[in-house]
């Protein structure tokens, strides 16, 4: 493997993390590079929390090697805690501690001290868009300025590998489009992980997904990748006039047809669904079977696999 | 030793953002105030024996008080999982609590300063003795602070952390009691009598700062801050 290659940001290589006898995680081996924006989805439990949480070095694996920039976890955790920002479910924070006092915190501890901590801070609050809650306690704020302070405290001092976890859960539509935005910004120069049970939150972010399910890897790549490794072939959608029964034995005499469904609508209109078992094309041989037997044709329409579809496969059962 | 500060800082302001620090603060004056003046003029002698002997005690429920929050509630909060996870050792974390908790716990026994002034004013103290007394106070106080701090990092409850802390410290202070002892078989009683949270503070107490009393509140800070981080490791071992 190319461990030694120092483009890779993460090199996760069979890790399993057991509970007693439950296995959260199975023998998970994926790399990231670096300046990737990637996608960590799956549907709830199904292990991405406790992969981050062992990441992060909060908790050790069970079996497998983790490389951090070429920096073995347990080795090197203090050096590898430097370069991670994390940002756990739910943004946990001190309720009690206003969001000045508290990024000041988290800034000293990271190493900031005097002007170059308050520089770090206000860049926070400019970055986060906290500039008008700086006095606030953060027991009182919203969910979506919870989440902000969340984020800064992960990215105040600037890390290399940014651990998003479930950053968008709770948000409003506005605020999803908001951190969105932040996260492609930060994504253009930093690697980051972006955690989720929400497809469509990692496709419109992300350059790379991996799909977990049950602790082990279901599909990794990106995402038209994915769209197109997925077993599924295409569906057409036709509008005819004709008679229904030989529309149907026809349509299904074409090579790579899977299924041929016919509803009849009004007007001795009917309306086929034909589904193919591979990818390949076969608009140009419906269109040639409706011209050879003389039906009118007033729609023809190939509807491709969504990511949506990939994902509900792989990770249902 | 930057980050112990911080820490430290963090946590002792903490007591502060709450008002439950300032009621325990007053509650702890006015209760120990009260209990030592009762007896102060029926006694008629210029010292403050009566307010240290019930020191022991007042402590069983203010110590645990002060600790009961301290991991319970980072726990709860689920903050725990980004302070370990932020550049930090597990032992830095652990000392800078326990300071912070020390420092709280000696700002509470500088405010009884009226009692010893007031007694100044009445009679004539032996000044050495009060010094001693309070010396002692902080160490069996802080000896009661670690093991707060360590049952509140075996739970996220924290009025379990209470009940269990009080209930182990008073189980400690008990085993060196003299009716603990006269019960005991005579091979233990050495043992228990030594172990006892009390005694060493008594004997300081009488004035005499013998270094085996500082070495045994020292020692079982020491257990009981190494069982603390321990028990945070303890993560690790599921």
């Amino acid at each position: 493997m190319s461990t030694t290659n120092n483009s890779i940001m993460l090199d996760v290589q069979n890790l399993s993390k057991h509970f007693g006898d439950v296995k959260a995680v199975t023998d998970l081996t994926f790399q990231i590079k670096k300046g990737e924006v990637f996608g960590f989805l799956g549907p709830n439990g199904a292990g991405k929390t406790t992969t981050m949480r062992i990441v992060t070095c909060f908790i050790p694996a069970t079996n497998g090697e983790i490389k951090i920039d070429g920096l073995d976890i347990l080795e090197h955790s203090l050096e590898i805690r430097k370069k991670i920002g994390y940002l756990p479910e739910n943004a946990p924070l001190y309720n009690d501690m206003q969001v000045n006092e508290y990024l000041a915190f988290v800034g000293g501890l990271r190493g900031f001290k005097g002007a170059a901590l308050t520089k770090a801070v206000d860049a926070m609050y400019q970055v986060c868009g906290l500039t008008k809650m700086t006095k606030r306690q953060i027991g009182k704020l919203s969910k979506g300025y919870r989440q902000r302070v969340g984020l800064a405290q992960a990215m105040i001092h600037n890390p290399e590998l940014l651990i998003l976890d479930e950053p968008m859960s709770g948000l409003d539509p506005n605020q999803i489009i908001e951190i969105r935005e932040l996260v492609k910004k930060i994504g253009e120069e930093k690697t980051v992980i972006y955690c989720s049970h929400i497809l469509s939150e990692v496709s419109a972010t992300c350059s790379r997904i991996l799909i977990i399910n049950n602790g082990k890897l279901v599909a990794t790549g990106t995402p038209d990748e994915l769209t197109a490794k997925s077993s599924a072939g295409n569906f057409y959608q036709l509008k005819v006039k004709g008679e229904a029964d030989a529309v149907k034995a026809r349509f299904s005499e074409i090579s790579d047809v899977k299924e041929a469904q016919i509803n009849e609508l009004s007007d001795s209109w009917l309306a086929a669904k034909i589904s193919t078992e591979s990818k390949s094309d076969i608009g140009e041989d419906l269109f040639r079977c409706v011209v050879n037997n003389g039906w009118t044709l007033a729609e023809l329409r190939r509807e491709e696999t969504s990511l949506e579809d990939v994902f509900t496969q792989l990770t249902r059962g | 030793m930057q980050s112990i500060f911080i820490i430290f800082l963090k946590e002792f302001k903490a007591f502060f953002l709450s008002p439950i620090a300032y009621i325990f603060i007053t509650v702890y004056l006015v209760v120990t105030n009260f209990l030592f003046f009762q007896g102060f003029f029926i006694i008629n002698q210029a010292d403050m024996r009566g307010y240290f002997t019930l020191l022991p005690w007042i402590f069983l429920i203010f110590v645990p008080a002060i600790t009961m929050r301290s991991w319970a509630e980072e726990k709860k909060l689920k903050t725990l999982e980004l302070l370990l996870t932020w550049p930090l050792n597990d032992v830095e974390i652990v000392i800078g609590k326990f300071l912070a908790s020390f420092c709280f716990l000696a700002i509470s026994l500088l405010l009884s300063i009226t009692v010893p002034i007031t007694i100044a004013m009445l009679g004539n103290p032996d000044g050495g003795m009060i010094f001693c007394g309070y010396l002692g106070a902080l160490l069996l106080g802080s000896a009661y602070l670690a093991i707060g701090l360590w049952i509140s990092s075996l739970t996220e409850n924290q009025i379990l952390a209470f009940i269990i802390g009080a209930g182990i410290t008073l189980l400690l202070l008990l085993i060196g009691n003299p009716f603990i002892t006269m019960l005991a078989p005579s091979w233990l009683v050495p043992f228990f009598t030594y172990i006892g949270l009390g005694n060493h503070f008594e004997s300081i107490g009488r004035g005499i700062i013998d270094s085996r009393d500082i070495i045994y509140y020292v020692s079982i800070i020491g257990f009981f801050l190494f069982l603390n981080i321990r028990s945070l490791e303890s993560r690790k071992w599921e």
